[in-house]
């Protein structure tokens, strides 16, 4: 158990959040698993492993990214987790911030919808976060790597 | 049964009302999933926001899913092993910040993932046709190469 890479994998619910349970599954033994998304209703499909709750906002409400922010920082600190993880969106951001802030590995993997670029957040992410991957290999460039995508894998 | 399902972020009355319209011609149940716009529907009952749960049972169930080019829904209907009808969200209308819904449609379609209905005569042509297949195959559980592959490379420097 203490060997284990601890993971905290973060998506708004809706597609980001199917998408990350395709990459980290609830079912995976040799990783330890936080999940973090956006409707205390998504608990249901991680059953047995640790969940939050954040608050969603958007570019239409993006004041509500402070208590998100302050939350992350919180949960991050209480799981202390290797590796941060998210498949977006703008509240995914805000928590790899956090980590990043809090000195840990973070990873965004840019959702499968974005298929002729990366989204906005990911771009952002880009700039701060230890790896981005899109789901395209099309889209791959030196900075931006591919690793497969959640339809193939 | 037929699950049409817009997600939980912004209405879409274009399509509502054409599934609504679709829906006076048969005798299949149809259940709606979708946050409300203008347009009151006639024939059909929809609802704002399903749980997780609720949501799976209902693809789980469904003979065929029809729905806006998310990919939630495309997932999901692709992991039931059910044929997917999507109708792509278009910009200019104000059904979404940008086109890229209508370029995942395309590029689904083009991989053989899913059926795509570009406007409502399409649409009902193929919810018509009671012979629609699922197309390409997801795997039930997904491995965990791409996770494995990430934590690999983070662990090398």
């Amino acid at each position: 158990m203490g060997n284990k890479v601890k993971l905290l994998a973060v998506a708004s619910i809706g597609g980001h959040w199917v998408q990350l349970l395709r990459i980290v599954s609830p079912d995976n033994a040799e990783i330890s698993v936080t999940y973090l998304s956006t409707h205390p209703k998504c608990a249901i499909m991680v059953e047995g492993q640790k969940f939050y709750a954040i608050t969603d906002f958007s570019r239409w409400n993006f004041y509500k990214l402070i208590p998100t922010f302050f939350k992350a920082l919180k949960i991050i600190q209480k799981e202390r987790p290797n590796i941060v993880v998210s498949t977006g969106a703008a509240p995914g951001l805000v928590v790899l911030l956090a980590a990043k802030l809090l000195g840990k590995k973070t990873v965004w993997i840019d959702s499968i919808a974005n298929v002729q670029h990366l989204s906005l957040s990911g771009n952002i992410a880009s700039r701060f976060v230890t790896r981005t991957f899109t789901q395209w290999e099309s889209l791959k460039t030196h900075k931006i790597l591919y690793a497969g995508n959640v339809l193939e894998q | 049964m037929i699950f049409v399902t817009i997600g939980t972020q912004i209405s879409f009355d274009r399509f509502i009302e054409a599934i609504d319209e679709i829906a006076g011609l048969i005798d299949e149940p149809i259940i709606v999933q979708g946050i409300k716009g203008g347009y009151q529907t006639k024939n059909v009952k929809t609802v704002d926001f399903l749980n997780p749960d609720e949501f799976n049972k209902l693809m789980e169930g469904a003979r065929l899913i029809v729905g806006h080019a998310g990919m939630g829904t495309v997932l999901s209907a692709l992991k039931y092993e059910k044929p997917i009808i999507i109708f792509p969200r278009i910009a200019s209308l104000r059904e979404h910040r940008n086109d890229h819904q209508m370029v995942t449609a395309m590029r689904m379609n083009e991989l053989g993932y899913v059926h795509v209905a570009y406007d409502k005569k399409q649409l009902k042509a193929l919810i018509l046709n009671n012979d629609l297949k699922p197309l390409k195959k997801l795997n039930q559980d997904a491995s965990n190469n791409m996770i494995n592959f990430i934590i690999n490379s983070l662990n090398k420097n």
